[in-house]
């Protein structure tokens, strides 16, 4: 079976690469572009560790076709620093110890900076409704939020 | 398998018309992936639809009514302020389904042609009246929602067939409706009963109703008896106890993991007591907050 050519854009740099119908964008960004920090969890669209952003929108990877990202601009946990210097909700979620084995964190970061392009001042509520499709079995979520919530006023403060 | 992207749905009808095997056509992705993966359903043709003009809409006619392209997001439903203010039971419904990420790609066509007869979306879209528009090798036609899911999983769209539009009515004056669902958690989880309701006022009175029912039968349930029951009333508590016991005396449910016949048809009068009472509040233009919070 002959491959399909994609040509996209992933944290701001134009990509391309070949895949396989049936290959999932996480499996493109793992094993194509060496892009390890979306995780595989459930691939099935129920843990969002995979979670990426298609033109500004948050999706799981695992739940989009490589062939889907022609032409899209994909955002993933490995634009979130720029250079050295780590995205507010990254020094965080260290500051708060939001994280145990690390295997959601990518995708909570992912889905944390989506939340708060679009509400930069959410409740605990909203922040806890926002991040539901994204779940983590070592830290019972207390620290996590906490984390997105100082971050959230640091960067309100900041702006 | 195949991946197409096609143009129009002109030519995507063609190609599944003219696909051996399996075929499934592709909008959000997030039941037809996942199938993909558990090997549940491996299509040999796979259509993405996404590449053909105007599929990401929201128009609002001249006459009011609402035109929605077939792989319209329910993240893009919740954002838009005069959809949600014309119909949140509609908008509501949607963005029960999934997380955050699964709202950013689900789609109410996607919702309805799965076939599950616990989709959130299907029974707003039925009390609603919402057709939609079935393009084949012969053109289209329109088709009432109620009319697409004949079974668990399985639909009425002929070889080659496929749905093209979303099609919502004018809301008109002084009317509301509104989704409701039982989940025991209080989100990422699937209906273990659905109720809907849309109605329409003229003064304290109920003129017009819609109900229809979700997860009780195998498929989605639209209930005259329920509609009786409150047309001509003032939504008073003889007419809600009277809507209540027909929507439980219309249930056909299984006992799951999830319920029991017992639970459900007694859990399906409730629902839309509390539905009939947010649709009757809306249609008298008060803000109501739905199910999530």
């Amino acid at each position: 079976m002959s491959k399909i050519h994609v040509t996209t854009t992933v944290n701001g740099d134009e990509t391309e690469f070949l895949c396989d119908p049936r290959e999932t964008l996480l499996d493109v960004l793992r094993d194509r572009l060496n892009l390890t920090g979306a995780k595989e969890g459930c691939g099935t669209g129920d843990c969002g560790a995979c979670s990426v952003t298609i033109d500004g929108r948050l999706v799981c990877s695992c739940l989009v076709l490589g062939a889907e990202a022609e032409g899209k601009e994909i955002a993933t946990v490995e634009g979130i620093a720029e250079g050295d210097t780590l995205h507010p909700l990254q020094r965080k979620f260290i500051e708060h110890a939001a994280l145990q084995c690390g295997i959601c964190t990518p995708g909570i970061l992912v889905a944390a900076k989506s939340l708060l392009e679009k509400n930069p001042n959410p409740t605990e509520t909203e922040v806890r409704y926002w991040l539901a499709g994204n779940l983590c079995r070592c830290t019972g979520y207390d620290k996590i939020i906490r984390a997105v919530m100082d971050a959230a006023t640091e960067m309100r403060e900041a702006s | 398998m195949n991946y197409h992207s096609p143009a129009s749905f002109a030519e995507a009808s063609a190609l599944a018309e003219n696909a051996d095997g399996v075929t499934r056509f592709l909008a959000g992705g997030t039941d037809v992936l996942v199938q993909l993966r558990a090997d549940i359903v491996t299509p040999d043709t796979l259509i993405d639809i996404k590449k053909i003009d105007g599929v990401s809409d929201i128009t609002q006619n001249d006459d009011g009514s609402w035109t929605l392209g077939v792989a319209v997001t329910g993240a893009e439903m919740t954002e838009h302020a005069s959809l949600s203010r014309d119909w949140p039971g509609v908008v509501e419904a949607m963005d029960l389904v999934g997380s955050t990420q699964v709202q950013g790609r689900a789609t109410l066509t996607g919702n309805l042609c799965n076939g599950s007869p616990a989709a959130d979306s299907v029974p707003a879209m039925v009390a609603a009246g919402v057709t939609v528009t079935v393009t084949g090798a012969d053109g289209s036609r329109e088709v009432a929602v109620g009319d697409i899911p004949t079974g668990p999983g399985r639909t009425s769209l002929a070889k080659g067939e496929l749905v093209s539009a979303v099609n919502i009515p004018a809301r008109g004056d002084n009317a509301g409706d509104a989704y409701l669902r039982f989940i025991p958690r209080t989100e990422m989880d699937i209906a273990v009963v659905g109720v809907a309701v849309s109605l329409r006022l003229d003064g304290d009175t109920v003129t017009e109703a819609r109900v229809s029912l979700g997860a009780v039968a195998p498929t989605v349930l639209l209930v005259q008896e329920c509609a009786d029951a409150i047309i001509g009333s003032t939504l008073d508590d003889a007419a809600l106890d009277a809507l209540a016991a027909a929507a439980s005396a219309a249930c056909n449910p299984i006992t799951d993991k999830r319920g029991t016949v017992e639970f459900r048809t007694d859990v399906a009068g409730v629902l839309a007591k509390r539905a009939a009472k947010i649709a009757y509040a809306r249609a008298k233009g008060e803000t109501v907050k739905g199910d999530h919070a």
